[in-house]
């Protein structure tokens, strides 16, 4: 599961792109607030996502997780603060962002083709309207094969399973051939088919020095998929790589005492870590041996 | 009546206008149906009465223009107020349609009344329109007789909406399946939205001096949701609608004109004969296709049931007892009949034979049964 390194087709905005990327980080959020009515719902966050990592987004319901990539989007109003994408505001640099929204927010018996969804991500680049044409058509066909869903390319949306309408959304990311891809829970209810891809995927981009930003809630995985972490609970807790940030500590500041769930997800987690530095164990034991996700 | 050359065509003149609204309001309609705005049609159908009423007050009498104007500002307002409402919280989506919609069709009745008591622009005309007449409201230009108005009118709302629909097919899909992801794409939604509202109302005036507040909604909504029931794909929605529209408008126009009926009303009436077709009929979406798969399926599961059993007691002593027919109904708890039915689909499709009152398999029928029985060990 490789993508082609045509996958920027105009090599002209390739280098203007370099260009952009070179300045900054990929996101920078300063002292942003978000409010719906007057209860924020986020407060004073301060966040920078550096280059090439595998950030997630970790905290308990009604945290703010989505209302963040949103705000990032500039999806919601913002009270205060502000958000840059590689050093300017996100109206100018729309295009070096993909998006894929919760897999819920859409109407899956829209009368439209998977393939026509995947196009619907080369639209940013085609401006007010021009229509998409063979190009358009092609690489969308060929984002859709990266996800495995080429065969899914006539099928009518609401005749897909979950996972594949899952993959469907990434297809159309991926057709956003964006820098920075921001992506909201991918991982919920999908088969363990979909969760290998989303998470092959998530590395190619990686290795091709993109940078993704996922909503996440599973603590159990989380190890798994990312190396870097953002804990959020309506303000920013902690965030940093994913060995020092993702600490029994943050997270009880993250949960609070009460969330007694998350503390043992967690410790699951430390006694997988022991168990990995000193012998395999048995049931549980392949978490985080590099082969992810394979026995999920 | 005064115009001779216009008596003779009278009856193409009420047909054509019939499907030019048809055209012009269902090519709006599948955006309406599919972003579930069906009753802000309605409410801006109605809304925009007190539009019309100040513009053709401020013109000082029936001026097409100002009616345009006035109930296009009503129809940006009524949105306007609604999406207010529904901010609020407290009066939830459908209600706060429910306070405007009425409110500002009320004003609008109370205008009418108050300063045009005496006017043609009477509430009967209002809710029902008078396309009957079509052929005899005559446009003049320079005093040149260039044919019915409401011809033209429809005519330029049906190109005004095939080029908005046309060049903005793009935006409008994208902004009606995934409003966020346009958004971030740049397309905003909002704009969308308010530019689609602004086509509405204004199909809407056009279309009510012919139909009527009451029956331009049923053109906007009902073809677009038979065409719903038709197809899975977008353009062919649309080009759907139109032709189940168009073909309410003719079929409409000769049942009024044989029955000696409100031509308006027929037409609005077949639209609805034509949806209660589809919601029957269709062979994708359709009540009938759904209750045949279902059946199917139900016969496919019971003839599986069938093979699986006579399996599982082949080469046991009581085989032969178990496989008689009559013993296989109360196994199986089927009734008589059912069992009978059942037996003869598997006996027609090859999967069992019957010799003197018991049931074998076939060859077909035993891998059937294998697959179908290894099937369900690996669910269970």
């Amino acid at each position: 599961m490789t993508l082609s390194t045509s996958f920027i087709e105009d090599r002209s905005s390739a280098a203007t792109l370099q260009a952009k990327v070179a300045v900054a980080n990929p996101v920078e959020i300063n002292d942003l607030t978000v409010a719906y009515r007057d209860k924020p719902v986020l407060q004073d966050v301060d966040l920078t996502i550096p280059e090439g990592k595998l950030a997630a987004i970790i905290g308990p319901n009604g945290a703010g997780k989505s209302t963040l990539l949103k705000a990032i989007l500039g999806l919601v109003p913002v009270v205060a603060g502000s958000v840059q994408i590689y050093g300017r505001p996100y109206a100018e640099q729309r295009r070096l962002v993909g998006y894929v929204p919760q897999r819920s927010s859409v109407d899956w018996d829209f009368p439209t083709t998977a393939l026509d969804v995947v196009m619907m991500g080369t639209y940013g680049r085609l401006g007010w309207i021009r229509r998409p044409g063979k190009a358009e058509r092609d690489f969308a066909m060929h984002c859709l094969d990266q996800v495995g869903m080429a065969r899914y390319a006539d099928r009518q949306i609401s005749q897909l399973s979950g996972g594949q309408q899952q993959r469907v959304f990434l297809a159309r990311a991926l057709a956003q051939d964006a820098q920075i891809y921001l992506m909201d829970e991918p991982f919920v209810g999908v088969d363990a088919v979909t969760e290998r891809a989303i998470v092959a995927l998530l590395q190619t981009l990686q290795h091709q020095g993109r940078t993704v930003v996922c909503v996440h809630h599973d603590l159990d995985s989380a190890p798994d998929y990312f190396d870097w972490v953002a804990l959020l609970n309506v303000r920013l807790i902690a965030s940093g790589p994913f060995e020092s940030t993702f600490t029994a500590e943050n997270l009880r500041k993250t949960y609070g005492g009460t969330m007694k769930a998350a503390i043992e997800h967690f410790q699951h987690f430390e006694s997988d870590r022991l168990q990995m530095m000193g012998e395999r164990r048995g049931d549980k034991g392949t978490r985080g041996q590099g082969d992810k996700g394979t026995e999920r | 009546m005064t115009n001779e050359r216009f008596d003779m065509s009278a009856s193409l003149a009420i047909i054509l206008t019939g499907v030019l609204v048809a055209t012009a309001c269902a090519l709006l309609g599948v955006f309406l149906v599919l972003r579930r705005m069906a009753m802000l049609a309605d409410a801006i159908s109605h809304a925009i009465l007190p539009g019309i009423v100040a513009g053709y007050f401020l013109a000082q009498g029936p001026n097409l223009l100002a009616g345009f104007a006035g109930a296009s500002l009503a129809a940006v307002i009524t949105v306007a107020l609604v999406e207010a409402l529904q901010n609020t919280r407290r009066v939830g989506g459908e209600s706060a349609i429910g306070i405007v919609f009425p409110a500002m069709f009320a004003l609008g009745t109370f205008l009418v009344s108050k300063y045009f008591a005496n006017v043609h622009l009477d509430t009967d005309a209002v809710l029902y329109g008078n396309i009957e007449f079509a052929a005899f409201d005559v446009l003049f230009v320079n005093d040149v007789n260039l044919g019915p108005q409401s011809l033209w009118v429809m005519g330029a709302l049906c190109i005004i909406n095939l080029l908005f629909v046309g060049l903005f097919f793009k935006e409008l899909k994208l902004a009606t399946f995934d409003p966020g992801l346009a958004a971030a794409l740049g397309f905003s939604p909002v704009l969308i939205h308010y530019a689609l509202m602004a086509v509405v109302s204004i199909t809407t005036v056009g279309a009510f001096t012919a139909v009527g507040a009451i029956l331009v909604v049923a053109f906007m909504i009902v073809p677009a949701a038979t065409a719903y029931l038709l197809t899975d794909d977008l353009s062919r929605m649309i080009v759907l609608a139109v032709v189940a529209g168009a073909a309410s408008a003719v079929a409409g126009f000769f049942i009024a004109l044989a029955l000696d009926a409100s031509v308006a009303g027929a037409m609005a009436t077949m639209t609805g004969a034509f949806f209660l077709l589809a919601l029957l009929f269709s062979p994708s979406h359709g009540l009938v296709a759904k209750a045949r798969r279902l059946q199917r399926q139900r016969m496919r599961v019971a003839m599986e049931n069938l093979v699986v059993h006579l399996f599982n007691h082949e080469h046991q002593a009581y085989e032969e007892h178990e496989a008689e027919v009559a013993h296989l109904s109360s196994e199986l708890r089927w009734q008589p009949g059912f069992a009978r039915q059942v037996i003869g689909m598997a006996k027609r499709a090859q999967l069992v034979q019957q010799a003197n009152g018991h049931l074998m398999l076939t060859g077909t029928g035993r891998e059937l049964a294998q697959r179908a029985s290894a099937l369900r060990d690996g669910e269970g």
